[in-house]
């Protein structure tokens, strides 16, 4: 077994324990400490595949501001832990085949992906885009779908403010 | 024996290089606490430590001692995981941060492994730089929320509100220079800064403003005077920390001069040419500088030894003394080893210099007051840098046509 492929059962294991455990928290603080697992482990996952500049970023991004709103949030209307309920019929009879179905629908698409040859391959692991390559590529041919994109933040950004200023 | 070395070297040179590393670092930061009270005492025309070791030298070893064997009580009503986790968190983070940081030119083969002066060279070391200041908040917000009392949740939510709100500052401070080397890599920024004039290539001529918001950013983030709002004493009894002690506390502390010599570190990288001598290449007898500055050093300590009020630092002294001048000495005779160290030499200089102004700036400036630094914060710093970053750009573009 080669190294990458035990870190990345590693980092997979931790992901999904995250996971499972953002879930199975009782306390809204501690479901959003497993997340921030999550995140940091989805990063590691995205430096195997050789893209660094995405990986910082995700920690910057979503394990660093977002994921600190979300803590801030949590403190400051001082939630308490949640009480169980009990398990609900809805639950019961149609997600348990809905999250069968889905798992089915993923675990196919993936067997026929690796089946196919005609996909174009992901940059083989160890390799690292380098930052500038990437740079280039956001700015010359992807720059409408970026302008938009930050188009697209600053009116959330300004739907924000406007929101907080109404009760003044 | 010497082909598993070879195999597994790059497992093997790491880890050495991550305990030598940890060892010198957590060294330095005791004695950055000597460093801070002998200053700062000295500033206040007091006297500072001086019981425990000659000049109050074995203090820190002493306040280490006491620390470990403390009682650690635990407030009642804390949430235990987030208690427990909030000092490690902090401590691992600001451990980790100097992992990227490259602290010499050299670059050396360890059976067949290359490596350099420092334990990772990444390509995007700036931006795991900015990452691990990211993750660095919780330790805080965590300590505050967990401790079950007023005073920390008061603390840790303030130190977090301030930590992000200079985040912003302090990650827009630094795209001049990124846009002038063109990169994200430590050793790359140093390398673009160096030219046969010394300390006139170096960043901080273009990038004085740039500078200026990082260093203030830099001392936000590390909590530091005058922007120790999270420890107020005078108003949250310690702040976040309130209800640590023992090791726990010891280990906040750890880390807040950890982050300290991080920032000196990477203000002398960006800013000040890293390694790089501040004098033209072809004054090559400003090599003997560390021998200049050892050798009258030592002769001092030894005079000042055999003068000391203590049997024991008349015995310690003039012996410190005598290796220091040997080591200037030395340095003088074997022109191969001074050569290598100029690099290092020059690095630490820079370094401890920022440590001082740190230490310098805790006993001259008062507390800042909440409003006044969040309005410094988001009115002042953070337009200042985006327009460096303009301006950056504009001459930068202006230049290459």
């Amino acid at each position: 077994m080669s190294a990458e492929l035990v870190i990345f059962f590693v980092l997979a294991v931790i992901a999904v324990l995250g996971a499972v455990s953002l879930i199975i928290q009782r306390h809204p603080i501690h479901s959003a400490l497993s997340l921030i697992v999550v995140m940091v482990a989805l990063a590691g996952l995205y430096l195997l595949m050789g893209a660094e500049f995405v990986a910082a970023v995700q920690i910057i991004v979503y394990g660093g501001a977002i994921m600190v709103l979300f803590i801030f949030v949590i403190m400051l209307l001082n939630a308490g832990e949640e009480e169980r309920t009990n398990f609900s019929k809805l639950a019961l009879y149609a997600g348990i085949p809905m999250a069968v179905a889905v798992t089915g629908l993923i675990a196919a698409a993936l067997v026929n992906s690796t089946r196919a040859t005609s996909l174009p391959a992901a940059g083989a692991a160890g390799t690292l885009t380098s930052t500038r390559t990437l740079s280039n590529l956001l700015f010359t041919d992807f720059v409408y779908p970026f302008e938009l994109t930050s188009f697209l933040i600053l009116v959330a950004i300004l739907g924000a403010i406007v929101l907080a200023q109404r009760e003044n | 024996m010497n082909e598993f070395l070879t195999q597994y070297a790059f497992l093997i040179v790491p880890i050495v290089k991550i305990a030598i590393l940890v060892f010198i670092v957590l060294t330095v930061d005791a004695y950055l606490t000597w460093i801070e009270r002998k200053v700062i005492a000295h500033i206040q025309a007091r006297w500072g430590p001086h019981r425990v070791g000659p000049h109050g030298l074995l203090q820190p070893l002493a306040d280490g001692v006491k620390f470990i064997f403390k009682e650690d009580p635990m407030p009642a009503g804390v949430d235990k995981v987030a208690y427990f986790l909030a000092p490690f968190i902090t401590l691992m983070l600001a451990l980790t941060s100097l992992a990227v940081i490259p602290f010499g030119p050299q670059r050396f083969t360890v059976f067949g492994y290359q490596t350099g002066i420092g334990i990772a060279d990444v390509n995007i070391s700036l931006l795991v730089l900015f990452a691990i200041t990211a993750l660095s908040v919780y330790g805080v917000a965590l300590a505050g929320w967990a401790s079950n009392s007023k005073y920390s949740l008061l603390g840790g939510l303030r130190s977090s509100a301030q930590m992000i709100s200079y985040e912003l500052a302090l990650t827009l401070s630094v795209v001049g220079v990124l846009l002038i080397a063109g990169d994200f890599s430590l050793r790359e920024i140093v390398d673009h800064q160096g030219s046969a004039h010394g300390l006139l290539s170096w960043n901080i001529f273009p990038q004085i403003i740039g500078f200026l918001c990082f260093f203030i950013a830099a001392i936000a983030e590390t909590n530091r005077v005058p922007f120790d709002l999270p420890e107020a004493e005078s108003e949250l009894v310690a702040g976040f920390h309130t209800e640590y002690a023992s090791m726990k506390f010891a280990m906040f502390f750890i880390a807040e001069y950890t982050s300290m010599i991080t920032v000196s570190c990477l203000a002398t990288i960006m800013f000040f040419g890293g390694w790089l001598s501040p004098f033209p290449a072809s004054w090559t007898f400003t090599h003997y500088l560390p021998s200049v500055l050892l050798i009258p050093f030592g002769l001092w300590v030894i005079f000042d030894g055999i003068r000391y009020e203590n049997l024991f630092g008349r015995m310690v002294l003039p012996v410190v003394g005598a290796v220091l001048t040997l080591i200037g000495v030395g340095l003088v005779l074997f022109p191969p080893v001074n050569d290598a160290i100029q690099g290092i030499f020059w690095f630490l200089a820079k370094v401890f210099t920022f440590l001082f102004v740190y230490v310098w700036m805790r006993g001259t400036l008062p507390r800042f007051r909440y409003d006044q630094l969040m309005s410094f914060g988001w009115k002042f710093l953070l337009p200042v840098s985006i327009a460096n970053v303009i301006l950056t750009s504009a001459v930068i573009l202006w230049r290459m046509h």
